[in-house]
């Protein structure tokens, strides 16, 4: 009885990679997994295509590394200066945009700042800098990060400092990090509304064009690495592009506010 | 503190729901980290009670090693099976990388050390005693390592399950080699770190506590099994 046990436990160990449905590898972002988006799109990929999509929740940086070295079949990234060196490496065949979203800056409800009444982008975090308010960063080289660092950067700010704090972690950890020190933070739109940990963080800076957070998609180049599944990939990549895909996006909202915007363009 | 008792009403619903999701991850914990406790009993065990019988000139070193792999950090052994199975790795035309079978590659690099010090620490102590008997007897050495694993089964019980404790609370290694997918390689802790990370901390607590019960239940299941600390027979 328990000899069988324990050999059930092994063999079941052995045998669990293996599934009937055809799958796929795709390196995402945290923010597109956790904005809930994933959720609604993967039944219905797996519907109309009969790709079992298998995710992989992952910052940006680790999303290309996965990506170069072969482990998954497609990326969805948003860091073009990233995405255009990947497709210069030979690791994708191409880019194609998908959607886009925004950035958003959360602070104290209070705003010691002031990074709410600014008219830009750049006013609002020169105001954060100025204030010497505490400031969470994601610090992980993912695309939020990289984000944050180029507008900085656009600001003229260097963010040094005891008030700048880089956490080295995903969207989530970083807000609760930012929820438990009542900070300043970058965050996606989708990742912030869907948070479930607010605490007496509010929205304070939206809308500049600056902070318009572009998502691509790239297969894995089967060129580079032969055993990837760029059949699937390229299926995925159709669905992506089509009227049922532009209709869930734009329709996806989280309390009545719409998350991601559709601009794949036929070629 | 309320997001506690919130958390614990959610793993109350979950269970009593049968949420399809929570057996399913609870059913994969079970099996990477048995696996794992399995395989690294199988290595572990005979590996203690060999360095407890035997004298050889680097056997100080070997034990230090063993003791300090106890400490080994789960982030750098699943980096380093990740680069190992990586499709640009050594090992990547196995395609393992993502698959359970990973995870227990990693658990398995990861509990051996801890499960094989602790069973060379009991044998030591038994083979004191054992010592003239079976030399005496004129035993084999692999004859004096079964009769020794036999007779000290219920420490080693302990070392097994000390590994198999570590195996399924631990989520830095099989984030990296299993990438935390939905229904292919979600186990509690990671399930744990994914919500945790979205700020439901009711959800995160809830499956916490299932994962607490689990090894609680593990650990009475083997228990029964062995029948150990029963009047008589200790």
């Amino acid at each position: 009885m328990k000899r069988s046990v324990i050999l059930g436990a092994v063999v079941s160990v052995f045998v669990a990679g293996v599934a009937a449905a055809e799958e796929m590898k795709m390196a995402v972002t945290t923010s597109f997994a956790n904005s809930g988006l994933a959720d609604v799109l993967l039944p219905q990929i797996q519907a109309d295509t009969g790709l079992e999509v298998q995710l992989l929740i992952v910052g940006t940086g680790q999303a290309l590394r996965l990506g170069a070295a072969g482990d998954v079949d497609a990326v969805l990234v948003h860091a073009r200066a990233a995405e255009d060196k990947f497709i210069a490496e030979g690791n994708a065949t191409h880019r194609r945009e998908i959607m886009y979203n925004d950035f958003v800056i959360i602070g104290p409800a209070g705003d010691p700042a002031g990074a709410g009444k600014a008219t830009s982008a750049d006013e609002a975090l020169v105001a954060i800098a100025d204030a010497k308010a505490p400031f969470v960063s994601r610090g992980d080289d993912s695309g939020t990060h990289k984000k944050e660092l180029s507008l900085w950067a656009s600001a003229g700010v260097e963010p040094t400092g005891d008030w700048y704090r880089a956490v080295g972690a995903g969207m989530g950890a970083a807000l609760n990090t930012a929820s438990g020190m009542n900070g300043y933070i970058m965050s996606d739109r989708a990742s912030w509304l869907k948070f479930g940990n607010k605490g007496d963080l509010a929205l304070l800076f939206a809308g500049d064009p600056v902070l318009f957070n572009q998502y691509a998609y790239m297969p894995v180049n089967p060129a580079k690495h032969a055993h990837v599944n760029n059949d699937a990939a390229m299926a995925l990549e159709g669905w992506l592009v089509s009227d049922t895909a532009k209709a869930l996006i734009d329709g996806y909202t989280i309390a009545g506010e719409k998350l991601f915007t559709f601009n794949a363009t036929a070629n | 503190m309320n997001d506690i008792l919130l958390g614990l009403a959610e793993a109350a619903r979950l269970i009593v729901s049968f949420d399809p999701e929570l057996i399913e991850i609870t059913l994969r914990s079970l099996q990477v980290s048995v696996g794992a406790m399995v395989i690294a009993s199988a290595i572990g065990l005979p590996f203690g009670a060999w360095l407890a019988i035997n004298r050889f000139r680097m056997r100080r070193v070997v034990i230090a090693l063993l003791n300090a792999l106890m400490g080994l950090p789960p982030v750098v052994v699943g980096l380093i099976v990740y680069i190992l199975l990586s499709r640009s790795g050594p090992f990547g035309v196995l395609g393992l990388l993502f698959t359970p079978t990973a995870m227990v590659i990693a658990q398995v690099i990861i509990i051996t050390p801890l499960i094989a010090s602790i069973a060379h620490q009991a044998i030591r102590e038994l083979w004191a005693d054992y010592h003239d008997l079976l030399i005496s007897l004129n035993t084999t050495k692999s004859q004096r390592i079964r009769a020794l694993l036999w007779d000290g089964r219920r420490a080693l019980l302990t070392a097994s399950l000390a590994g198999f404790g570590r195996a399924i609370g631990e989520v830095g290694a099989i984030m990296i080699v299993g990438g935390n997918i939905d229904h292919a390689t979600r186990v509690l802790t990671t399930a744990i770190a994914l919500e945790t990370g979205k700020g439901e901390f009711a959800l995160a607590l809830a499956l916490g506590f299932v994962l607490i019960a689990l090894a609680i239940a593990v650990n009475f299941a083997m228990h029964a099994l062995s029948r150990t600390e029963r009047s008589g027979r200790w």
